[in-house]
């Protein structure tokens, strides 16, 4: 009998964590129940990428996109869609409060501007299927690297689709493999960086737990060019969604014969074995990553030699990251230049975005080079939360800066964040509004790097502590304006003198926001003044006696209990007992707690 | 399955496109859709559209038609009430239609262009309540 619905669930982490499994498991039992379960398909895939959203479920051939969906959904969606053929309307997406009417999956503003390659099965697949890969032009790519191209071949049409590595640097995929081929050597390797560590970023993550097998062709095509048998793929620990998916798309491939020895009759042997890492941040530094994998402790070593020439165990050693691996099969099927078309001057294809922070539309996005952030922020992330003013957009995670409003309209690639001060970094980026506070951005983002420098070499190790120690000292009020200078002083010193880029960037968050928001910072130290009340030292809470009616709410609610009055009498906040938790302000209904 | 070689794989990947392109509803510009309130399925609406599902598959037209469900179109005396939107063919409401006659509809008017007039039931709905 065949199917006249199918049901796809999104099965990535954070709908997973919103239940969706116990969603896909209400479906099939429901389906069950209801005597539907031949004629309806129920199929978990990858990130939707609307993550805010989520739990998402779509429903086909309706299109019917329903969000925020709860287990106890799954009996309605059974009953009134598959059996009576209803969508269910309060499920669907609505654009707004006011326009009750469907909103067709294409004209979701979330969608309209993004352009999906890296993600072009996510949300449509099911990732522990094999054969729904293969039936997407899966391992077309394949077939050709290993039947109908030279490597020299594939190594043009990668030149011609101008594609560069999308962990952040931005080093050509088509160079990096060129250099690794003409290194002599019988032993060579690839490696898959899946150690995506900045804070609020997911892209590869997600790419992986919706996309596995992507990966997998791509290395076994990187091998077939290089030379290489052997593959890695090195993940961190923390991933354990991507790890599952990971390892079952590589044992399907190896049923297939897809992997292994004498890949579909051609002769070509490649394995892959996945690498499991602790998390540590530097470890997504290549030589670190290396090190790592090869037992060591993943400290970063000076290059050159780069890796392409002496890599793994000494030997020539490809690493690309997952984003760039993904393009790779879409390069050899549609050919070079379909992706060359897409995209900046200098940086062609795609990027995907983790779009986080104080923005309506937080999710996965990916959109053609040279978009501007003012689409990503307010046309696909619907703008900021609660109405709130635009404060500036991290990118690049600890690794980039900040950019502000005059950014915005900046087409963004490679060179422009550069320019800017920032990087492209691997793809995280979180919007700030105007409650946020750049000295504590900066100071959070310095502790990270604090806590993730591996202390080999002392710019890094010394430097962001000094800084660390600086910004709190700002933030506590104690700040002199010589701390601005010395603040640049060490970052710069840091930028040039560090080993990796870990600590080459590091100081970037801290460089950025003195160099756009450096009234702020004179703010706090001068003025001892924080403008969006983050800044706890400097923050003081005061009750305007005229606005007070006494109601007491705010003393019954203080858990230090520093606010007195009689009742109906204008109250007073004890400030050496106040510990600034904010709660007087949150709760007063007639705006008398002034935040100063 | 043991291991593949590259024929095998082509064969593989044809006969599973076919089964995820069912899913897709891009691209299909003819639509099937088939009134399942309850007189419908009452008066067998589900066998009709397992009838269409399978004539498409036999005649290899999953990826151009989409087969859709709708509720009760409001001609119960004559369900299952099928309607069919084709491009260059006019829209009709076909009644009364059972297994046998989807497989005609599919034949018919699908592949063969041509109205089968002894089930045309009536103009569009959409088209009924614009006259008034």
């Amino acid at each position: 009998m065949a199917y006249n619905h199918y049901i796809l669930v999104c099965g990535g982490t954070g709908c997973e964590s919103n239940k969706s499994d116990e969603i896909y498991r209400n479906l099939i039992t429901e389906a069950e129940k209801q005597g539907v379960k031949d004629q309806v398909q129920i199929v978990k895939t990858g990130c939707f990428g609307f993550c805010e959203k989520g739990p998402i479920v779509k429903v086909l051939p309706e299109d019917s996109f329903y969000v925020e969906v709860k287990p106890e959904d799954a009996h309605t969606i059974i009953a009134e869609q598959i059996v009576k053929g209803r969508e269910v309307q309060k499920l669907l997406y609505k654009k707004g409060e006011a326009n009750k009417s469907k909103v067709a999956v294409e004209d979701i503003e979330f969608y309209q501007k993004q352009l999906r390659v890296v993600l072009r099965n996510c949300g449509v697949i099911n990732p522990e299927s094999i054969d729904e890969y293969i039936a997407r032009e899966g391992y077309v790519a394949l077939e050709k690297a290993l039947f109908e191209m030279t490597p020299e071949q594939i190594i043009e049409e990668l030149k011609i689709s101008g594609l560069r590595g999308r962990g952040g640097a931005g080093f050509p995929t088509w160079l990096k493999w060129d250099i690794a081929r003409k290194v002599p050597g019988d032993i060579k390797y690839m490696v898959c960086n899946a150690d995506e560590g900045d804070p609020g970023a997911y892209m590869d993550r997600s790419t992986i737990e919706g996309d596995p097998h992507s990966i997998i062709e791509a290395m076994v095509i990187a091998g077939k060019v290089i030379g290489s048998h052997q593959g890695y793929v090195y993940i961190r620990a923390e991933y354990p969604l991507a790890i599952d998916r990971l390892r079952i798309a590589i044992e399907q491939a190896k049923e297939y014969g897809l992997l292994g020895k004498n890949i579909l009759g051609s002769g070509f042997d490649f394995d892959i074995e996945i690498r499991l890492g602790a998390g540590a941040f530097v470890c997504g530094e290549e030589t670190a990553l290396i090190q790592s994998l090869e037992g060591k402790r993943g400290m970063p070593v000076p290059k050159p030699p780069f890796p392409a020439q002496s890599g793994l165990w000494g030997k020539p050693t490809v690493i690309n990251n997952v984003e760039t691996l993904a393009n790779i099969p879409v390069i050899l099927t549609k050919g070079g230049a379909w992706l060359g078309k897409i995209g900046t001057e200098k940086s062609k294809g795609t990027k995907v975005f983790a779009l986080t922070g104080k923005v309506n539309n937080s999710g996965l996005v990916e959109v053609p080079m040279g978009t501007t952030l003012r689409e990503i922020i307010f046309d696909i992330g619907g703008g900021i939360k609660n109405g709130k003013k635009f404060k500036g957009v991290q990118t690049g995670g600890p690794s980039g800066g900040i950019l502000t409003e005059k950014d915005l309209d900046t087409p963004i690639d490679y060179e422009s964040l550069t320019a800017l001060g920032s990087m492209m970094g691997s793809g995280g980026m979180i919007v700030m509004d105007e409650d946020d506070c750049v000295v504590d951005v900066s100071r959070f983002y310095m502790e990270f790097c604090v806590d993730e420098s591996c202390g080999k070499c002392s710019p890094c190790r010394i430097g962001t502590t000094q800084i660390l120690n600086i910004l709190e000292k700002i933030a506590r009020g104690n700040g002199e304006m010589s701390d601005l200078d010395k603040l640049e002083e060490i970052g710069k010193a840091m930028t040039k003198a560090s080993l990796c880029m870990l600590g080459g960037s590091a100081a970037n968050p801290t460089l950025s926001t003195i160099r756009n928001f450096r009234d702020e910072y004179i703010e706090h130290i001068v003025d001892k003044k924080c403008r969006a009340g983050k800044c706890k030292h400097l923050v003081r809470f005061e009750i305007d006696p005229n606005k007070c009616i006494g109601c007491g709410l705010c003393a019954r609610r203080c858990p230090v209990s520093c606010i007195s009055g009689e009742k109906r009498q204008p109250h007073v906040i004890d400030a050496s007992k106040c510990i600034k938790c904010g709660e007087c302000y949150n709760v007063c209904k007639f705006g008398a707690v002034i935040k100063k | 399955m043991a291991k593949m070689t590259l024929e095998e794989l082509r064969k593989l990947r044809d006969s599973k496109k076919n089964d995820l392109r069912k899913r897709d509803t891009e691209g299909k510009n003819i639509q099937v859709i088939v009134g399942m309130g309850t007189c419908g399925i009452a008066a067998g609406a589900k066998v009709t559209l397992d009838a269409f599902l399978k004539a498409l598959d036999e005649k290899n037209l999953v990826d151009q038609v989409l087969v859709r469900q709708t509720g009760c179109m409001g001609l119960c005396h004559s369900e299952p009430t099928v309607e069919v939107l084709m491009p260059g063919m006019p829209t009709v409401i076909y009644g009364k239609v059972d297994a046998k006659a989807a497989k005609d509809i599919v034949e018919k008017h699908l592949i063969g262009r041509e109205l089968l007039d002894n089930l045309i039931l009536d103009r569009p709905a959409v088209d009924i309540i614009n006259a008034k």
